[in-house]
């Protein structure tokens, strides 16, 4: 079977897909093309694996992560399964749309995080309910530029949110941002960051708690005052110091200088 | 993989065999991160980079052995330690793995 049209296709396209390669273990060589929401296309080997590496594929695509994983021949998975049988390795590459960063208020800081959050290979929405502000000839980097309310767009599209994407609020307006956080929580957005001063941040809680966002577990995911205490000060600076956070939250580390740790930078 | 599959497309109406190496697993600083692909053809033509240049030449050398027969499909690692100081390595002292296999699905 020919596969690499079809993956050429969907890569040219923009639309997620993933390659599983056998690259050791019996079959080497073998191939499977996962597309979400579709049969896959080729074999592994075993119609069994195939089906588990499908499974396991389209959770890669939506993490947009690629990586090696190890099975039985017929997709066994667990350790004590895998003790008595052969082990394959098998490659499994994702390509997927490039993450979403939704930001709402249209402000002086907006251009500036749209302009670095391109640069990181986001689609960037900008999003704010004034229209004198929200025009694409002040936001010529965003791929899209809108004029609304939060709501309508989480209501929209907010299932297309997941870990990889970012959701930045940036009016410091109660009446645009509870709203905002409201519709954020609603997501699996992985990233949900809020401005303003540590004063403004404890009246926003006040206004979520009367809005009925109380939930520790819900508070916990705000970075506010949004991003990370590089002393910034122009747009541009927060800019950075924002995306830096996002960096940092979707790897896990702390954010502190490479000079001050030990041992390997990419462990 | 996308920048290359313009000229993946010329060689596979051409009727070129073609080999493609692409990174499957990174350990320590690596330029390039998993998917990282390049293709050589049978008359020697190269796209695409694995490394940033540390190791391009090596591995078209492995990729002219797969088309000539004379390895099989499988992996390839490059990268430095104390026991081959000799090898091809990374200056950034990671160490890459590459799958290398014949283009021809």
């Amino acid at each position: 079977m020919t596969l690499s049209p079809a993956l050429a296709e969907r890569i040219r396209s923009g639309l997620p897909v993933a390659l599983a390669t056998v690259i050791e273990g019996p079959g080497i060589g073998n191939h499977l093309l996962i597309i979400p929401g579709e049969e896959p296309q080729g074999s592994l080997g075993d119609p069994e694996l195939d089906r588990v590496v499908h499974r396991d594929g389209v959770a890669e695509l939506e993490a947009g992560r690629s990586g090696i994983r190890t099975y039985g021949p017929q997709g066994q998975t667990t350790p004590e399964d895998l003790e008595e049988t052969p082990t394959l390795r098998i490659f499994v590459e994702s390509w997927s749309p490039p993450p979403q960063m939704w930001i709402f208020g249209a402000v002086d800081f907006t251009a500036a995080l749209a302009r670095i959050a391109k640069s990181l290979g986001y689609r960037v929405l900008v999003c704010d309910a004034r229209e004198i502000f929200a025009t694409g000839r002040r936001f010529p980097m965003a791929d899209e530029v809108r004029v609304t309310w939060p709501g309508p767009v989480f209501e929209e599209r907010g299932a297309s949110l997941g870990v990889r994407d970012a959701v930045c609020i940036l009016t410091h307006d109660p009446k645009f941002d509870v709203p905002a956080v409201q519709g954020a929580l609603a997501t699996s957005v992985g990233y949900i960051g809020v401005m303003g001063s540590r004063t403004t941040h404890e009246r926003r809680l006040e206004r979520l708690a009367e809005a009925g966002v109380h939930a520790p577990e819900d508070l916990a995911r705000l970075m506010s005052p949004i991003g990370l205490d590089l002393g910034a000060r122009t747009p541009e600076e927060t800019a950075i110091s924002i995306c830096a956070e996002i960096i940092a939250n979707r790897t896990g580390r702390g954010a502190s200088r490479l000079r001050g740790g030990s041992g390997p930078i990419h462990p | 993989m996308k920048e290359l599959l313009d000229d993946l497309d010329r060689w596979r109406q051409a009727g070129t065999r073609v080999a493609l190496a692409r990174v499957v697993d990174v350990e320590g600083s690596g330029p390039r991160g998993p998917g990282a692909a390049m293709a050589v053809s049978i008359d020697g033509e190269v796209v695409g980079s694995v490394s940033g240049g540390c190791v391009e030449g090596a591995v078209v050398t492995e990729a002219l052995s797969l088309l000539h027969g004379e390895r099989a499909p499988g992996m390839v690692t490059f990268g430095y330690s104390d026991d081959e100081a000799f090898a091809v390595g990374l200056t950034c002292g990671g160490t890459i793995r590459l799958f290398i296999e014949e283009f021809n699905w």
